[in-house]
């Protein structure tokens, strides 16, 4: 891959720190003109394409495949199927480690959910491999297909999430109820939805002998990397991937899905480069989605509006070959001071593919039926739902009774509350109109996310012109890795950032570990401002143990690096830049690894999330039931901004995504066949600009020093969870009608 | 997509005679068709390409006053022809309501009316379907169907004929101009689209190699311009087809509707026309009550065809709703969201 | 049987014979002339990441077919900047983040220049996002977008007011 050629423009403004500089994209120039390179805009000499056939039944087995006639179509080279592939190394049922998902790669004929890869057709041109899958006709034997939250034995799954336990419980439920004055027991419905980055997954694959060379989007580069190896029984280190931009993941590109798998094979089938793209339709089974969930919220307060107790549970499904549960009742572990709080979780199994995390999973779920549970109650109250919320706010973390690392949430409550004019919201629903006549309501929902942290591990290097260097295998799927992790990479060398050449986005790199989990940017970043640490120390040692420099005898804690020089802390008179000290020394330059990890000891010590308050307002028109949102205003506290620019950007993403869970996503599944029936973008509606009112967010100051070195805690699922609550809130105080079922459909209104 | 015969045709006569032969449908800007052929729905073994045709691409106004539209003519330029758009402005604010601004640049006036339905089932090719596959079933019938019809369906087909443009059009007593094997023919647009009965395959009253050269709007059609409105509830502020649309215009003389038009979109195999709702109005004060009434009148023999009992009464609120704001006069400028019920969500809050 | 076709993609006229009249302008763009900017999200017609401008008008190239186009002029976002000036509409969407992971954006901006050129939405932000939902945006990035296409229009508006003055 060429470098690439990054650039802040318009040029930055730089007073000390790069950290909490509002940058522009450094790889903005590079996608305003189309020259950022995504996965299927290569195109290596004699590259073939692959498409593949899909089933179009739920459950079954393929009996037959007209292999021949699409054979006979000009410029069809072959046809993959179950008996003409190339061999795997292991089985790919095997689940080797828990970030593993079994995956459907031609190893036999059965058919285990709608839109599942049953053959690849390889082909010179495009439209030739396109229409050479079409012409496979396939037949099949069909099952029943199971479909649906009550299609058949619920059964506790053993773990929810990723390694969740299903069910958590803190003093006695049923006594908090038994004791309660007011009780709410709500059943709340949430669909399947699918991810739908903007980028169909897409691989190009070129094998070399046993060298692969992998043009892929991936959120997960050494994951990917060691399940190819695995897979193809090849060394790691034969492995090139390229993933320098995602046009977009969303969790949907975190784990090595089947098609990839399925474009490697079709190039080794073939023995040339194949570029392999999923159709739309074709995102709507093999490459996960969030599942639906049914849950049933039962909440006692008593006469002063104290919570009493709160009991969450929730119904989901998975597939019928593999495990991932949506852990949605785990949204109600952190938020309200209930002191009797039971979390638990049961599922079926359907015909569908794996669900797999989706940006805020299990939050984004649980937090809309959390949040409006909330809001009944505080109606039932006759309560405000924000002073309700006060009343019940939790000091310490409800379901642990550890004490926060650091919580901002009541700041949050307030300066969104004043910007958004809360204050003069009427209790009572269905009291305001404007003056067209729409009905006018006001809701609001908490945010919650946690602030997690994976392992990871960057190099630094600084070079004797002065500059520097960092490299991590870390991924921008539009988070704006490219902008914020050159900042801290900076502020970690000392240097200006355009003095830093920052490598990511390939999988030679140190592992960057996953961009999940809102943790990449505080976990990448803890790691690189550990190795900037670290190669500083190593120029320190340079310069104090030599007499000739200025430094000489300050002792590696006595110095401190900015702007390319090393300066002494007690003294800032005597400094020295990175050049002289690597020049005297006679080296070219010096390198260091860091890491960045979790903390166990201040894991075990305290409760970490980020938090916000998300305040909505809706129009909707009192006869025909049409929606609007016009108004949000979200106000997030997640600890250190690195750049307000693209934290904004996040946040705004995550808001439209909870507008979008309350009013437009769901994936309409037949009840027979089990076939998703808006498997596109036309029929599964997600917001367009219309949909979009101004957005307003204010980020609060929040200083945590538990979370990691940075005191970063990440942005990217936050704004789903709350904003969702919030729309249906509103909707419910501009109508009087209590929409439990998402998304909130016309026809609710109308009765 | 199947591989196809590609014919450009230098005249209208070549083109009929193209497009007559079995196997053979014409391409207009295909924002339909292709759709239609990359969903493997269509497979046509040739394509008589008409968008290089000479003379279907005007705008004119006929000495009687009729307005003809060329059917090459792109739904936007139609939408932004001011003089059109001042005369019929209902049928302008359908336009631009529809699709999104760059299909609406591409898609043609003969297109847009011979559109086909959206109906999911129709687009899955492992469902059955009568409207695809003649005599193969109808899975939409005992599926998911809240959006389909609750008009002039039968046990064989329940879906809906998806234009905005159609239903004013409708509503306006169109023509269409058609050039056929045997010359050229009109037929009222009412007329063109057909109920499923028991045929559900055929959409439309054409026959084979049957181009449709222009829209005609009569004379008479100018008289509504000044309460002329189209309204379309949807599930998206924009980009979303309708749930249900209305088209509604009246003339008022001396506070009194002289005439009435109306037209439903959404509800069936074709856009309707409730006539006997029309009838109800002529002469009365346009008042609510009135609009009611024709309301219950226009959806009196609508019947659920599934789990869509609610369109029935979404259809006779936005009924009443488009004959509210046609008598409220046309607006100086189509609103910024055309045709939406929220299209004044900047307003300022009254509180009640 | 093959098609001879010409075509004028961003100033420059290119010559092809066409071995297959299904190939579509976004895959022709894409696959055959390397043009790769062009994106395609959906192939339907229903997201908008393929838009470019067909004499002069944005459309959804993933519908129109090559062979049907023979003689168009195409501008898409390659030929949008000269050499290193950004064009307004370029910078802008930089200067407000009106992208993320920038998947869409090429659609986006042949969109937004589209649409300026199509005078109808002027500077008003709920024309602009009526004018602009043609074009999805996973990420999020609308509120950026429209206040790029202001800045970008009210750009415009200044330089023709300075032209005619
Ligand atoms: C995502 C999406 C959203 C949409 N949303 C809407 C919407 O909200 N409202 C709406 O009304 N429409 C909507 N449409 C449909 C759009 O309006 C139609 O696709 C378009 O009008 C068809 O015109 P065309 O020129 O592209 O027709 P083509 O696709 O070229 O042709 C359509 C059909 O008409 C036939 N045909 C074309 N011209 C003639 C002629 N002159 N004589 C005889 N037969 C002819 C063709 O053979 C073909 O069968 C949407 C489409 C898409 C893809
Ligand atoms: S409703 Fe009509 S179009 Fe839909 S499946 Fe039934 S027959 Fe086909
Ligand atoms: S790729 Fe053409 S509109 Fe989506
Ligand atoms: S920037 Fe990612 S889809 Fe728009």
């Amino acid at each position: 891959m060429p470098e690439l050629n990054l650039t802040s423009a318009p040029a930055h403004l730089r007073h000390g720190s790069s950290i909490g500089q509002p940058l522009t994209r450094r790889d903005g120039v590079l996608k305003v003109k189309g020259q950022a390179t995504y996965a299927a805009d290569n195109h290596p000499p004699g590259m073939l394409f692959a498409v593949m056939a899909v089933s179009s039944i739920a459950h079954g087995r393929v009996t037959s495949l007209d292999v021949a006639a699409a054979k006979r179509h000009p410029g069809v080279v072959d046809v993959m199927t179950p008996d003409h592939k190339p061999q795997l190394a292991i089985d790919p049922e095997i689940k080797t480690n828990p970030f593993v998902f079994r995956m459907e790669v031609l190893q036999n004929k059965e058919v285990r959910y709608a839109n599942q890869p049953i053959a690849v057709v390889i082909a010179e041109t495009l439209e030739a491999a396109t229409e050479g899958a079409v012409l496979l006709a396939p037949r099949y034997e069909t099952l029943p297909a199971l479909v649906g939250l009550d299609a058949g034995e619920s059964f506790v799954p053993p773990v929810v999430g990723v390694g969740n336990p299903t069910e958590n419980h803190r003093g006695d439920v049923e006594a908090g109820l038994a004791s309660a004055d007011k009780k709410i027991d709500a059943i709340y419905e949430t669909p399947p939805q699918y991810h739908n980055a903007m980028e169909p997954h897409a691989i190009v694959a070129h094998w070399d002998g046993d060298n692969l060379s992998v043009d892929m989007p991936t959120q997960g580069l050494m994951l990917s990397l060691g399940r190819i190896a695995e897979l193809f029984g090849i060394a790691p280190d034969k492995i090139h991937i390229r993933s320098p931009f995602l046009g977009g993941g969303f969790g949907s590109k975190g784990l090595m899905a089947g098609p990839p798998v399925l474009g490697l094979m079709a190039a080794k089938l073939v023995g040339k480069p194949v570029k392999l793209v999923l159709r739309r339709e074709q995102m709507y089974g093999p490459v996960g989605h969030r599942a639906p969930t049914r849950q049933r919220l039962r909440i006692g307060a008593d006469g002063e509006g104290r919570l009493t107790a709160l009991d969450h549970h929730a119904r989901t499904v998975s597939s019928t070959f593999d495990d991932f549960y949506e852990p949605a009742a785990d949204a109600s572990h952190t938020l309200y001071a209930a002191p009797a709080i039971r979390t638990s979780h049961d599922a079926v199994r359907v015909n569908t593919g794996t669900p797999l995390f989706m940006r805020a999973p299990g939050e984004a779920t649980g937090s809309i039926a959390l949040e409006s549970a909330i809001d009944e109650m505080a109606w039932a109250c006759g309560m405000d739902p924000l002073a309700f919320r006060l009343k019940n706010y939790a000091e310490v973390e409800p379901i642990t009774g550890k004490p926060f690392s650091s919580k901002a949430l009541r700041a949050c409550y307030d300066q969104g509350a004043a910007r958004f004019g809360w204050a003069k919201r009427s209790l009572q629903p269905r009291q305001v109109r404007d003056d067209a006549g729409l009905l006018v309501g006001w809701g609001m929902g908490t945010a919650t996310f946690p602030a997690l942290m994976f392992q990871a591990e960057a190099r630094a290097a600084i070079r004797r012109d002065g500059t520097g260097a960092m490299e991590i295998g870390a991924h921008d799927m539009g988070q704006g890795a490219w902008t914020a992790l050159a900042q801290i990479a900076a502020d970690a060398v000392g240097l200006d950032i355009d003095r830093v050449t920052f490598k990511a986005g390939t999988s030679d790199l140190p592992d960057a570990g996953i961009a999940g989990g809102s943790a990449h940017t505080a976990t990448a970043g803890a790691a690189i401002h550990s190795a900037g640490a670290a190669v500083i120390a190593k120029l320190a040692d340079l310069a104090t143990n030599d007499e000739r420099s200025p430094l000489f005898g300050a002792g590696n804690a006595g110095v401190i690096a900015r702007d390319g020089r090393l300066i002494r802390r007690d003294d800032e008179s005597r400094s020295e830049s990175y050049t002289e000290i690597l020049a005297r020394a006679g080296v070219a330059e010096v390198e260091a690894r860091g890491t960045g990890a979790p903390n166990p000891a201040a894991m075990e010590e305290y409760a970490m999330h980020a938090h916000g308050a998300v305040f909505a307002e809706v129009k909707v028109d009192p006869e025909l039931g049409q929606i609007r949102v016009t108004r949000m205003v979200g106000a997030f506290a997640a600890g250190r901004i690195v750049n307000p620019h693209l934290v904004k950007s996040q946040l705004f993403g995550g808001m439209i995504w909870g507008m979008s869970f309350a009013l437009h996503e769901e994936a309409i599944t037949d009840r027979r066949s089990g076939r998703i029936m808006n498997a596109n973008l036309g029929e599964y509606h997600i917001p367009v600009n219309a949909d979009v009112p101004p957005l307003d967010v204010i980020t609060v100051e929040e200083h945590d020093p538990h979370v990691n070195a940075l005191g970063i805690k990440g942005v990217g699922e936050i704004g789903i969870t709350g904003s969702a609550g919030a729309v249906a809130n509103a909707v419910w105080h501009a109508t009087g009608v209590r929409v439990r079922h998402f998304p909130i459909r016309i026809e609710e209104l109308l009765k | 997509m199947k591989q196809f015969d590609y014919v450009r045709p230098a005249t209208v006569a070549e083109a009929v005679a193209a497009a007559a032969q079995p196997g053979a449908t014409y391409l207009a800007a295909g924002t339909n068709l292709l759709d239609l052929m990359k969903g493997n729905i269509s497979r046509p073994d040739r394509l008589v390409d008409v968008t290089h045709l000479d003379g279907l691409d005007q705008i004119e106004t006929l000495a009687d006053g009729s307005m003809r539209i060329g059917a090459l003519v792109s739904n936007a330029d139609l939408a932004h022809d001011a003089n059109f758009a001042k005369s019929y402005p209902a049928v302008a604010e359908a336009l631009l309501s529809g699709a999104s601004a760059q299909l609406r640049n591409a898609a043609s006036v003969g297109g847009n009316l011979l559109q086909r339905t959206r109906c999911a089932y129709f687009y899955d090719t492992a469902s059955r379907c009568n409207k695809r596959e003649a005599g193969s079933g109808c899975d939409a019938r005992d599926g998911e169907n809240r959006t389909h019809a609750v008009l002039g369906w039968s046990e064989n087909c329940i879906a809906t004929h998806p234009s905005d443009f159609c239903v004013p059009l409708v509503a306006l007593d169109a023509i269409v101009e058609i050039e056929g094997r045997n010359g050229r023919r009109e037929i009222a647009l009412d007329e063109l689209h057909r109920l499923p009965g028991n045929a559900p395959e055929r959409d439309s009253v054409l026959e084979p190699g049957d181009l449709v050269v222009a829209v005609r709007l009569p004379p008479a059609a100018r008289g509504f311009a000044a309460h002329a409105r189209y309204l379309k509830v949807r599930e998206r502020t924009s980009y979303a087809f309708a749930i249900v649309s209305a088209a509604a215009a009246l003339r008022i003389e001396n506070g009194k509707i002289a005439e009435a038009r109306l037209a439903l979109g959404g509800v069936a195999a074709k856009p309707w026309r409730p006539r006997a709702a029309e009838d109800v109005l002529r002469g009365v004060a346009p008042t609510t009550d009135a609009f009611q009434e024709a309301a219950r009148r226009a959806l009196t023999e609508a019947k659920p065809s599934g789990d869509n009992a609610y369109k029935i009464e979404l259809a006779r609120r936005i009924v009443v709703r488009a004959l509210t704001l046609a008598a409220a006069g046309t607006p100086a400028r189509i609103p910024a969201l055309p045709a939406s019920p929220l299209a004044s969500t900047s307003g300022a809050i009254i509180h009640a | 049987m093959n098609h001879s076709i010409s075509l004028t993609v961003n100033g420059a006229r290119r010559d092809f014979v066409l071995d297959d009249p299904r190939v579509t302008l976004l895959d022709l763009l894409r696959e055959r002339l390397h043009l790769t900017g062009t994106k395609k999200g959906c192939d339907r017609g229903q997201c908008g990441a393929c838009t470019i401008l067909v004499d002069g008008k944005r459309i959804n190239s993933c519908f129109a077919l090559a062979i049907s186009h023979d003689g168009a002029d195409i501008l898409t976002i390659e030929g949008v900047a000269r050499g290193d000036q950004l064009h307004p509409v370029q910078a802008a969407f930089i200067a407000h983040d009106g992208f993320q992971c920038g998947f869409c954006t090429p659609g986006q901006i042949m969109s937004a220049i589209g649409m300026m050129q199509e005078a109808q939405a002027g500077n008003d932000p709920e024309r602009i996002r009526e004018c602009m939902s043609g074009n999805l945006c996973r990420c999020g990035a609308y509120a950026g977008i429209v206040d790029a296409v202001l800045e970008a229009q009210a750009g415009a508006d200044e330089s023709s007011q300075r032209r005619s003055a």
